[in-house]
């Protein structure tokens, strides 16, 4: 585990790190990252700025340089210097700008604080550029070079030493488990060997959203499948990915693969957040170099599963009317799109779509890391009006996520903008509909 | 040397080497881009990737409704400036008979009205997106000496080809030669420029789709 690029990275120690260094750091990691897509995508940018037009940033904003390829342009120009023609002779003759840590600094906004890795100009791109993909390649040089944001190496500084982003510890979780068992007369099962399932959480669950908690536990219990939770390893953020440090996500990752082994659990299960399923879903085995003895899936799909075998049984209909915010991990990388719609139609009987939905969903403002780094919070919240616009031509009385992240972002973005709307996870709306015991 | 040998020179020595250069250029360019590879993807698929890359370099033809109703202008005169383009280069008589004496194969030409109003199509878009690319405050911002640059010698054949065509202003020979000498640069220029995109976007849309296919996103 590399904790000194954390110290080295931690606000008020990058002064001691030798900048020259770092910035070297930096650039060998831009380097690495270059590969035959990113390569293939410099190579076909034409400057259309149609991406512009797919990011919430710059439709809030317009400002052009929030453009998702323009938070690119270092990474573009050291590829232009090291793997072109003219690039590497306008190197050679002293005629390139070289990529310095005064600009590396000035693009942590761009690449950071108004980037929530949604994905959505990966869709547009008219010559096919898969632009998130680079921006999250170009964190790994710009976490190595000492430009991430304080809000982020704190959070990741957490994840590491403390086990979560924002410092929760096992007590908490078996505070609340306790209040769980207490309120729904069901036990929660923690450490059980040889169980189906392994259900883990995000920090924001644990803390803000412990109905989550209760919800599984009641919709397991109907189903009648056995889960577990473990104490050692019940994180499934991963502050790593989002700063863009491969060797702290891994190590984050590695805390589940290893509690999941130990526990013999058949499938691990993603919570509802969006990240945490690209973390352990599809970055995990890249970063730990190996597949998984397990399956991954995310609640959602499970849920969907369970209601396919008949182990979903539901009861009553939400007549209030209400639409479903897409997380974009979950669609854009997880093609779960469908499934949602499904298990939604089972409880809710007025149910209207945003006008730009499922693959084409518009971010929270608060994907990616953003909502952890306070300086970019302003923007945030600018960025927002994007999603208050969607909501506004609905005129919905309620909203359904199936992201933690999301929630407390869209929670905060309502109450910013003095909306009325109450909120829901739809794990947790699946379970206020259960059939009763008999 | 008068305009005839200018003429010969241009289409004789001037020209192979311009084609040498587009031929070897561009396969040395996609060449280096493929050979960085990819690492090998560990995760479990959910989908496969052969199609859905496949459907993505067809499917991103066509803006999304979105894209569209945002930013209509780029996407129409985008697609004026390409079918104008093609049609001048592909279906015009003269251009067909040198396909034939180069590769043997021949197709039917258009009319030379039909072609003759979609190289001045093709002008107008070009001289348009120039303007836009100037006004709209995203694409300046963008823009670089690179982007002028190409645009400048997309123009140039197009130009001077409609005046040879039409014997306008200079003589035939003179002007033939002009628009061969524009056709080389353009060549020369295409392998170490965003003109490469003819070709490339053909890759990226290929691994954008495949990697969204892989993980089951429909594209």
């Amino acid at each position: 585990m590399n904790t000194q690029a954390l110290t080295d990275t931690a606000p008020g120690t990058a002064a001691v790190a030798p900048r020259g260094a770092s910035l070297e750091r930096g650039r060998h990691a831009f380097l690495e990252e270059i590969d035959a897509p990113i390569a293939s995508f410099f190579s076909s940018c034409v400057r259309c700025g149609l991406c512009a037009h797919a990011c919430l940033f710059y439709t809030e904003t317009e400002d052009p340089r929030y453009t998702p390829i323009h938070k690119l342009e270092p990474l573009r120009r050291m590829w232009r210097q090291e793997y072109t023609f003219w690039g590497k002779l306008a190197k050679r003759v002293g005629l390139a700008k070289p990529v310095t840590d005064d600009e590396l600094a000035a693009w942590s906004e761009l690449v950071y604080d108004s980037c929530t890795l949604c994905g959505r100009c990966s869709r547009v791109c008219p010559v096919g550029n898969d632009i998130v993909y680079m921006v999250r390649r170009m964190r790994e040089g710009m976490a190595a070079a000492g430009h991430a944001p304080a809000g982020l190496v704190r959070a990741t500084r957490n994840a590491i030493l403390n086990g979560s982003p924002m410092g929760v510890k096992l007590v908490t979780l078996e505070a609340q488990i306790r209040h769980v068992e207490k309120e729904t007369g069901l036990t929660v099962p923690l450490d059980q060997v040889g169980a189906e399932y392994l259900a883990i959480f995000s920090s924001m669950e644990i803390v803000n959203y412990p109905e989550y908690i209760a919800a599984l536990t009641r919709i397991f219990e109907q189903a009648g499948v056995t889960w577990t939770i473990s104490s050692e390893a019940f994180e499934a953020t991963n502050a790593g990915i989002q700063i863009g440090q491969s060797d702290l996500a891994a190590e984050l990752l590695s805390r589940i693969v290893k509690a999941a082994e130990k526990l013999k659990v058949k499938t691990v299960i993603s919570p509802e957040c969006g990240h945490a399923y690209l973390a352990l879903r599809w970055e995990g085995p890249n970063l730990l170099k190996r597949a998984y003895p397990f399956q991954v899936k995310h609640i959602l799909e499970l849920l969907d599963e369970l209601r396919a075998a008949g182990k979903l049984r539901l009861r009553d209909s939400e007549d209030s009317r209400l639409t479903f915010h897409d997380p974009c991990q979950l669609v854009r990388q997880g093609g779960v799109v469908q499934e949602p719609r499904t298990l939604l139609k089972l409880v809710a009987s007025d149910i209207v779509e945003m006008n730009e939905t499922g693959v084409m969903n518009w971010c929270c403002g608060g994907g990616g890391g953003v909502s952890a780094i306070e300086r970019a919070e302003n923007l945030r919240l600018k960025a927002f009006r994007r999603k208050k616009t969607q909501l506004d031509e609905l005129g919905v009385e309620m909203l359904v996520t199936a992201c933690a992240n999301c929630r407390v972002v869209l929670e905060e973005g309502v109450d910013a903008y003095n909306m009325e709307l109450p909120m829901v996870g739809l794990t947790e709306l699946l379970a206020e509909h259960l059939e009763e015991r008999p | 040397m008068n305009s005839v040998d200018f003429l010969q020179w241009v289409r004789g020595p001037a020209f192979d080497a311009a084609v040498v250069i587009f031929v070897l250029g561009v396969i040395f360019r996609l060449f280096g881009i493929l050979m960085l590879g990819k690492k090998p993807d560990l995760a479990e698929p959910r989908g496969g990737e052969w199609g859905p890359g496949l459907r993505t370099v067809l499917s991103r033809s066509l803006p999304d409704r979105g894209t569209f109703r945002r930013e209509p202008v780029t996407v129409v005169a985008g697609y004026v400036f390409h079918i104008g383009f093609f049609i001048t280069l592909f279906l015009s008589a003269p251009h067909i008979e040198l396909f034939h004496a180069w590769f043997g194969l021949r197709w039917p030409a258009l009319p030379t009205p039909l072609v003759d109003a979609s190289a001045v199509i093709t002008l107008l878009a070009l001289v348009f997106l120039l303007a836009y690319r100037l006004a709209n405050p995203v694409r300046r911002f963008l823009s670089g000496f690179e982007d002028y640059f190409v645009w400048g010698v997309t123009l140039l054949p197009v130009l001077t080809g409609y005046l040879a065509y039409h014997h306008l202003r200079l003589p035939y020979h003179a002007l033939l030669a002009l628009h061969i000498l524009a056709v080389e640069l353009l060549l020369v220029a295409f392998p170490f420029t965003h003109l490469m995109h003819t070709f490339t976007l053909f890759v990226a849309r290929w691994y954008n789709g495949a990697a969204s296919g892989r993980r089951g996103v429909v594209s």
